[in-house]
């Protein structure tokens, strides 16, 4: 970072002030629509704390990468040859092309398009073309592809901008008891991203964000997908009035548990296969699974009951990763990364990519109608005049403490909302 | 083999108009009972059951995908009002006496939303003969821009 850079973000950010904008029972409409405050959001924000940049099972071996992007910056997650992870930025040190496109693969160095600068899976600048031309002038070892702080839990990867970003198992705090326990439907054997849907819609970000917490929106937007389901699993989704709870972990997490008896996977081994898996079961028996090992992959199979929403770019959601990219302040990419088990038998992935494409992404039973409302928000954002605000204050009256001594409020509470906003005010308001 | 040519492309036009103009009862029974549709992410994919897709449905799923565009339960499928989609560029790629793979170009265009949006698709048809007509064994869609981002499709390619 130049000192020149310093000066353009610490210009740019210092021109919005949000501390009137986002108040404990609601947000200023214009956090949906300024285009002064999305370019600081990237600053304050995005490139300010932990961002999710990918699961290991992505870069599996020596030579395997993965690009992604913390906030608006492309960068690659790479394995080296001795299989250690790095986070590199994806910008050649000469004229900052990019060094690496394509979502993941193999390679075994990257190699500038343009001049032909060639690094290492480290980020070590290898080669350059007409080295005698830089005699005196640089030294390779002091121009490799810049190298991003990267820290790891349980499997996820997260990337920092911040040198002094606190450990990432700090950040995480009251969230990794809850990652602990999402981790476990990959059947007892390790986690597989088995890929992902992507798509965009027109709209901010942070709507995207709000909805993973959000049960409320459910029988309304996914009326749809409740019908697709056979009577018993319709029951399971109708959790509005069950002893859900959305709890604030801190740090702009937060856990939306809808379905309390999907919290422990390894609990409840022996109760009744539900309908909608008595065939995969049996398929499993055909296998000649054993009694055990079925009931472990059936009570796996579906995923958990809750979403963690962690500030500000991953979920872990039921049964696969929500991942946002904010692209412009009314452009938002997102992620729905499909999990399964490495190694585990070929029905049990199977089925869980099933479930994914039967609610998620472009084609799913569910995404359509969320991009729709999100959608929706947006373009009504623009009523008014300036007097218009988002209400984040559901259940704000009904607030009790947790097992964990946190807030918690009822699950179709927006309690994971304001959880987020505490955060994102407190980032966007800090001192730089 | 012109006959044939002819069959074939009568066939995927009529096809084409049922999903256009939303007969989607009737697009159900083109199908053979064990056929499988499938629009695929990645462009290399070949064991679509092994691997993650965008939509890879077999009977029971055709039938409630079509109950979901029809039923006005979906807010996402009321906004796409129409389609116009026009398959061409048709190639036979095999044939013998109980099925044809025939493989065709498709544009689909979307209006939602005011947003005139265009899907191009490379399509893979394994048909199986039926007397005089024909039963989809299996559709592949290829999206040109399957390994990239799409926005919401509310009905089916």
């Amino acid at each position: 970072m130049t000192h020149m850079d310093n000066v353009c973000r610490s210009k740019r950010a210092a021109e919005v002030d949000v501390s009137g904008l986002v108040l404990e029972d609601r947000v200023h409409t214009s956090l949906y629509s300024d285009p002064a405050l999305f370019e600081a959001e990237l600053d304050k924000v995005f490139n300010n704390t932990w961002v999710w940049v990918a699961h290991e099972s992505e870069v599996p071996e020596s030579g395997s990468y993965k690009t992604a992007h913390i906030g608006r910056q492309p960068v690659i997650v790479s394995r080296d040859r001795k299989g250690e992870i790095h986070v590199l930025l994806n910008r050649c040190r000469h004229r900052a092309a990019t060094v690496c496109e394509g979502k993941r693969g193999k390679v075994k160095s990257f190699v500038c398009p343009y001049h032909g600068w060639g690094y290492a899976l480290d980020g070590e600048l290898r080669a350059v073309p007409k080295p005698e031309e830089y005699e005196g002038v640089f030294d390779k070892k002091d121009f490799p592809l810049v190298t991003v702080r990267h820290e790891t839990y349980n499997g996820m990867i997260f990337a920092t901008m911040k040198a002094d970003m606190m450990p990432l198992a700090d950040f995480l705090g009251g969230a990794k008891k809850w990652i602990d326990l999402f981790m476990k439907q990959s059947g007892g054997y390790p986690m597989k991203v088995l890929g992902d849907h992507r798509f965009r819609f027109p709209g901010n970000w942070k709507i995207q964000l709000e909805n993973t917490t959000d049960a409320y929106h459910f029988p309304v937007v996914h009326k749809s997908f409740v019908s697709s389901l056979d009577e018993q699993t319709s029951k399971v989704f109708d959790f509005l009035d069950g002893d859900g709870f959305v709890e604030d972990l801190g740090n702009g997490h937060s856990v939306m548990v809808m379905i309390p008896a999907l919290v422990d996977l390894d609990e409840n081994l022996d109760a009744p296969i539900p309908d909608r898996f008595q065939e995969f079961a049996k398929e499993l028996e055909r296998e000649g699974r054993s009694e055990q090992e079925i009931r472990r992959l059936v009570r796996a199979v579906g995923g958990t009951g809750f979403n963690v929403n962690l500030f500000p770019n991953v979920a872990c959601s039921m049964a696969f990763f929500r991942v946002l990219r904010p692209i412009a302040v009314e452009e938002t990419e997102i992620h729905h990364v499909a999990l399964g088990g490495e190694g585990a038998p070929a029905a049990f992935n199977q089925m869980r990519m099933r479930l994914h494409e039967h609610f998620q992404g472009p084609m799913g039973f569910g995404t359509p109608d969320d991009a729709e409302a999100w959608e929706r928000v947006q373009k009504g954002s623009y009523a008014g005049l300036d007097e218009e605000w988002i209400l984040i204050n559901r259940g704000q009256q009904h607030l009790k403490t947790s097992q964990d001594g946190n807030v918690a409020g009822a699950v179709c509470s927006e309690t994971g909302m304001r959880a987020a906003y505490r955060q994102y005010k407190a980032m966007m308001t800090a001192k730089a | 083999m012109n006959e044939l040519m002819n069959d074939v492309t009568a066939f995927i036009y009529k096809e084409a108009d049922m999903l256009d103009f939303k007969e989607y009862q009737d697009w159900l029974n083109l199908w053979d009972a064990d056929g499988i549709y499938v629009v695929p992410i990645d462009p290399e994919a070949e064991d679509f059951s092994n691997t993650l897709n965008y939509a890879y449905d077999k009977a029971d799923m055709r039938k409630l995908r079509v109950n979901r565009l029809t039923s006005g339960e979906a807010v996402s499928t009321q906004t796409t009002p129409k389609t116009v989609r026009a398959p061409t560029r048709f190639r036979i790629l095999s044939s013998d006496s109980d099925r044809v793979k025939v493989r065709c170009a498709q544009h689909i265009s979307e209006n939602r939303h005011g947003v005139l949006r265009t899907y191009p698709a490379d399509v893979t048809y394994t048909l199986r003969r039926d007397g005089e007509d024909f039963r989809i064994v299996e559709k592949v869609v290829r999206l040109l821009n399957s390994d990239n981002h799409l926005s919401s499709i509310g009905y089916i390619l």
